[in-house]
């Protein structure tokens, strides 16, 4: 596993304390987890994701990844509606670990698009992960 | 340190059963039939299926190597956290294996099936007993089966209030069995989250509970090995908003003859036969699940049901108010008979020892490995006790690495990483049947891996080293599994 300092926790996205990110592409977000949270659950090998079309509020699951250690639950970081998923994740979800910044798991268009200045800075976060 | 159980010895390989045997070997010769032959509809034939030709000795020595590449409660100390893996008493085999009982015909009359009845109905009884409820269901074929159905009871008792409930409590240290039956009976899993005692607060239930939940899952002692000691305040606040409480039994191994569940208010409660009252288990069965419930619920229960008229005993088919059928006939009737044989052989006193002893191993080895091991939650624990990874991780060692290497010194690892709210767990449960002996041994063990984590860390990560495979490529196992024989076509 990681050391904290060995962590990639790229400056221009937001995070959230259950280790999800978002990243603003334009009017839509993309949603991922973060380095730390793919070191911790070790070999994801299946990402359950919702359908295009699905709405949430801040802060409700939309879906769950599984390692070989676990089943963990996705927090949305912020309201919307999804507009696209995934799909490469389906057939090759050892990408989330491989990647985790590129393999985005939902777009979503916010609902609340101030909800992002809510999310935690990559040095909060940090501090977060440091408790 | 003494070397330990874990040795080597030949092992003998054997090949897949499709990799065996010749056309033209037969297992048996049935004699010439003298029925005229008959045409099959062809609506009932499919492709053949490609079975491998084998010779009786082919298949007896082909299961058991597998047998002997095994480990199981008969090899060795299985401490495997919330699965309960006692010595099962062979004494309880003898009596299933009965000719009378594992030859008896599910669908003979109640008349000619008195002493299988007379086992289910008695059986009904001491699970009342055990666990204070009324009355019993011995139907669910395992714990998760239970679980659905109390969920079922809890649906079919809000219905008959006339209150529709959308959503059920369920603890950040359940099993994950329990919100998946909630969920497939239609409820929403509220997580409900334990506190820094790893225990549920009755203030933290009362906030989240209304006349939307249908009521509460909860397992105690808790999958931390931690009684719940708020339980009945909690079951209060849950009845007071018309709510149920359903119990977990899985962990009933701490506390037979000590809690009464009706006290501690539980409405609906799973025994794990399989567990609890000793029959073999693992590898995905058979078990059994009994559903205990308070006679306001007893209508609901699934049928049919063992029931005592006079001096008869009747398999009770209709009733009224019942969920139904949730398995056919008799359910696993071999594991009720194991049950039935472990209840009358330990006795009431019997069995209260048992959780005083499975609680008292387990506080030992939590004593003994407490400076080795961290520690989450340090309090006395029940049956079982849970450590993590933390002190290992500056040498850059796991809980997966630290389990491996117990293989190679002759014991079955632990559960690891449950529950998940602790990283990197470890839990133990020895049970009442591992000897003190055994049990040091075991703790030596912990203590020198702990010591190899430090100095030889790559013992264990390359652990095993030693046994008849070494260690298994679970990513791949998990996201291309391979069922099927090499020589069926591969699926297209």
């Amino acid at each position: 596993m990681k050391e904290l300092n060995e962590l990639n926790l790229p400056e221009n996205l937001g995070y959230t304390e259950d280790h999800e990110w978002a990243q603003k592409t334009g009017e839509t977000i993309k949603i991922g987890v973060s380095d730390y949270a793919q070191d911790q659950l070790g070999d994801i090998v299946f990402a359950e994701l919702p359908t295009v079309g699905d709405t949430f509020n801040k802060g409700d699951e939309f879906g769950t990844l599984e390692s070989v250690k676990a089943v963990s639950e996705l927090y949305i970081p912020m309201s919307g509606e999804v507009i696209a998923i995934n799909e490469e994740l389906d057939d090759s979800p050892e990408l989330v670990n491989e990647d985790p910044y590129n393999s985005w798991m939902i777009e979503i268009k916010p609902s609340t698009p101030e909800e992002y200045d809510q999310l935690l800075s990559a040095s909060a976060y940090m501090d977060l992960l440091k408790g | 340190m003494k070397n330990g159980v874990g040795t080597s010895g030949l092992i003998l390989d054997e090949p897949l059963l499709w990799e065996k045997g010749k056309k033209g070997r037969k297992g048996m010769s049935i004699p010439h039939s003298d029925v005229p032959q008959a045409p099959l509809d062809e609506e009932l034939t499919g492709t053949p299926v490609d079975f491998p030709d084998l010779s009786e000795v082919d298949v007896v020595r082909h299961y058991t190597r597998l047998s002997q590449w095994n480990f199981g409660v008969d090899s060795g100390m299985y401490p495997l956290g919330s699965c309960t893996m006692k010595y099962n008493p062979k004494i309880n085999e003898k009596q299933a294996a009965t000719p009378q009982l594992a030859a008896a015909h599910p669908m003979l009359d109640d008349q000619y099936s008195q002493g299988v009845l007379q086992i289910m109905y008695e059986l009904q009884n001491y699970l009342a007993d055990i666990t204070g409820l009324d009355a019993v269901s011995l139907q669910p074929a395992a714990g998760a089966h239970g679980e659905l159905t109390g969920m079922l009871i809890f649906n079919a008792y809000h219905q008959s209030h006339d209150s529709k409930r959308t959503k059920i409590l369920i603890p950040d240290t359940a099993h994950g069995t329990n919100p998946a039956s909630a969920a497939l009976c239609g409820y929403r899993a509220i997580a409900l989250k334990s506190n820094e005692n790893g225990m549920l607060d009755a203030a933290d239930v009362r906030e989240l509970m209304d006349e939307e939940t249908a009521g509460i899952m909860l397992t105690n002692p808790n999958t931390l090995g931690l009684f719940e000691g708020q339980v009945r305040q909690i079951a209060d606040i849950v009845h007071a908003k018309g709510g149920l409480v359903y119990g977990d039994g899985a962990n009933m191994n701490a506390v037979l003859g000590v809690a009464d569940m009706k006290k501690c208010g539980v409405d609906v409660l799973h025994l794990n036969l399989h567990k609890t009252f000793s029959t073999p288990h693992g590898g995905g069965g058979p078990g059994a699940g009994p559903v205990c419930v308070t006679k306001e619920l007893e209508p609901f229960l699934p049928v049919p049901r063992a029931w005592k008229d006079g001096d008869i005993y009747r398999l009770e088919q209709d009733r009224k108010d019942s969920i139904g059928r949730v398995h056919g006939f008799h359910g696993n009737f071999g594991v009720l008979v194991r049950a039935y044989s472990y209840i009358l052989s330990m006795g009431a006193e019997g069995l209260r020892k048992a959780s005083q002893l499975a609680v008292l191993n387990a506080n030992y080895i939590r004593e003994q490995l407490k400076d080795t091991f961290h520690l989450p939650y340090p309090q006395p624990c029940m049956h079982e006790c849970v450590f993590s990874d933390q002190l290992q991780k500056d040498y850059k060692v796991t809980t997966l690495d630290m389990a491996k290497r117990l293989i190679d010194y002759g014991f079955h690892p632990p559960t690891i990483y449950f529950p998940l709210i602790v990283h990197g767990a470890i839990m133990i449960e020895p049970t009442e049947t591992e000897c003190k002996e055994d049990i040091d041994q075991f703790i030596a063990t912990m203590k020198e891996i702990a010591r190899e984590a430090k100095e030889e860390p790559d013992k264990l990560r390359n652990a095993p080293q030693i046994s008849k495979v070494r260690r298994l490529d679970e990513v791949q196992a998990a996201r291309c599994p391979c069922l099927t024989g090499p020589t069926l076509p591969a699926e297209q």
